[in-house]
């Protein structure tokens, strides 16, 4: 049944739509600490606390560790949790970000992504999210408001499901989509209530009970650490087609799908593809738009789960393209090319012909412009023409500025 | 599609004025995306907001680098070459000075508006925060909307007597906005 009509047109901003979304799933805790560019998440929290709307336990802490670990305690004690961090707050929560895995507790938190310590940059970059990769959480990126709002929603269906339980952090880029203001359809919370119900209709987790002697992941040596790692990983597997029936589920309700793992944008017959994530693709689809119109075959391919990263699915929609340049807002430090661009690649075996090219952009906010996405596709082309192209290109390094 | 270029500094409320304008033209059924860009969240320190206003759904998500429309908020900022960086030819300057004549042209302008919008934020909302005005200036010089939906869109962001005096606030600049044509 879709009951999408009741539903309110607001404006609001990226950090406001993460805030609505968690209110919507009726968390029972909340624990969070302000860091630029997230302050916001955690500045509506507590009005919607304050109003009543946020029917929930407010943790004032005094930093992102405490933060983390807050609602890891009570996600293990059975509750539903939410927590926002950025950058810094990310690593500093570190020890408890990979314990919440190990831990395998069900928590939903946003990142909003920005540069990492090592430089100082108050600026957008996926950095963060690259930093934290391996510590066994899913991983989901958003690519405007709209997205934001939904895929928080959606992540409490993922990281709570039985088969899965594993926490999930859900990007967004910092000031592009944090600050960002358009028009974002609100759900009903009629209509998410019903959405997450599902949940209450499977076996309770196991949860820590005071009085009852019981572990969750906590200790393990030899057999059991091995077989708690190899069960994580196989939940981890799981997730790859449950996000793709729970975004199916998402809108036959709300009437908005995301594709699941990844989305396709004028794939099906192109001959050229780039592969971004985030914000970033908006201004991708313009652009392919424009050369669409001059006649080039050009299509996107927009990562929307990058942990588990959804190989099967990429190297299936990828097979048979002439070349695909892969965007990265981040960098591999010891690699040459960029994060996704160097795991995509372990699986060019599966794509055959298909030749891949590494793009890294957007780094400290210099911006993903027009121009670039045009630079990218171009290099894109000679690359498939068979020409000349470098492996890896840093689109907006000038080296006449900073030197070689 | 309108690419608005916002100009001021932190505590002037360039954020807010961007914001506001993208509630109203969802208000006429048109859709707006903005944001800004700063480092650290100061007062004083120089904001830039990009707004982008249009029929359809918006979806670039960069800077914006050749805007139709420039709104400056900060008058200590309009002997700046950067503001006018990359201004399209027959465009429309508004511009928050309390000078008679702001002595601004530039080839690529059709048109400018001003108005003292701190005065006008000091009589009717008490504070020198002229981004209501402003908003209210914007609706009557280009004429892309009325003032209903400025009216409406400032219900987003203020309620009761506040609003009351927004409202105020920016009915004087879309009233009160003097506009020169080139």
């Amino acid at each position: 049944m879709n009951t999408k009509e009741k539903s309110q047109l607001k404006v609001m901003t990226g950090n406001a739509a993460a805030a609505v979304g968690a209110t919507l799933a009726r968390p029972d805790v909340v624990a969070a600490y302000p860091i630029t560019p997230q302050t916001e998440v955690i500045e509506k929290l507590s009005e919607f606390h304050a109003n009543g709307e946020l029917d929930a336990e407010l943790i004032t802490v005094e930093g992102e560790n405490s933060a983390m670990n807050a609602v890891m305690a009570a996600s293990l004690a059975g509750g539903r949790v939410f927590t926002a961090t950025s950058s810094w707050g990310l690593v500093f929560m570190y020890d408890a970000v990979l314990t919440a895995a190990g831990a395998r507790a069900p928590i939903v938190m946003v990142n909003v992504n920005r540069e990492t310590p090592g430089i100082l940059a108050v600026s957008c970059g996926q950095q963060d999210m690259i930093s934290t990769r391996d510590c066994g959480w899913i991983f989901l990126i958003a690519e405007d408001c709209q997205d934001i709002i939904d895929s928080v929603i959606m992540a409490y269906r993922l990281a709570e499901d039985y088969d899965i339980q594993v926490p999930v952090m859900v990007h967004y880029d910092g000031f592009y989509l944090s600050y960002l203001s358009e028009v974002v359809d609100v759900p009903t919370q009629e209509n998410v209530d019903k959405f997450l119900s599902v949940l209450n209709d499977q076996p309770q987790r196991t949860i820590l009970t005071p009085g009852e002697q019981i572990g969750c992941g906590s200790h393990g040596i030899l057999d059991g650490y091995v077989e708690l790692r190899y069960k994580h990983c196989l939940a981890l597997e799981r997730a790859k087609d449950k996000i793709d029936i729970i975004d199916k589920e998402f809108e036959d309700i709300f009437g908005r799908s995301y594709g699941g793992q990844i989305e396709e944008y004028k794939l099906d017959d192109a001959d050229i593809v780039l592969i971004g994530s985030g914000s970033m693709c908006g201004t991708i689809r313009t652009v392919i738009d424009d050369r669409r119109d001059k006649g080039l075959k050009v299509g996107l391919l927009k990562l929307r789960m990058y942990r588990p990263f959804p190989s099967e699915k990429l190297t299936k929609a990828l097979k048979g393209k002439k070349a695909v340049g892969v965007v990265d807002r981040s960098i591999a430090f010891g690699f040459k090319g960029g994060p996704i661009y160097t795991e995509l690649k372990a699986f060019s075996e599966d794509m055959k012909d298909t030749k891949l090219v590494s793009f890294i952009d957007g780094i400290a906010n210099t911006d993903i412009t027009k121009n670039n996405i045009n630079k990218m596709i171009d290099m894109t082309c000679d690359l498939a023409e068979g020409k000349d192209v470098p492996e890896v290109t840093w689109i907006s390094y000038a080296p006449q500025q900073g030197g070689e | 599609m309108s690419e608005v270029r916002f100009h001021g500094r932190g505590g002037q409320g360039v954020v807010t004025t961007s914001k506001i304008l993208a509630s109203a033209f969802s208000r006429i059924g048109k859709y707006g995306a903005s944001f800004p860009m700063f480092g650290f969240e100061r007062r004083g320190a120089p904001v830039t907001a990009f707004g982008r206003f249009s029929s359809k759904p918006v979806r670039e998500k960069t800077q914006i680098y050749e805007p139709d429309i420039l709104v400056v908020l900060d008058p200590s900022q309009k002997d700046s070459p950067e503001i006018f960086k990359g201004l399209v030819q027959n465009s429309i300057m508004l511009i928050n000075d309390p000078d008679d004549d702001p002595g601004i042209t530039n080839k690529n302008l059709s048109k400018l508006g001003f108005l003292d919008a701190n005065k006008i934020a000091l009589e009717t909302i008490g504070l020198a925060i002229p981004n209501t005005c402003i908003v209210g200036a914007f609706a009557s010089l280009t004429g892309l909307l009325g003032f209903e939906p400025i009216a409406e869109g400032l219900s987003d962001y203020f309620s009761g007597k506040k609003l009351e005096v927004n409202i105020t606030c920016a009915k004087r600049g879309f009233d009160e906005v003097k506009v020169i044509n080139f």
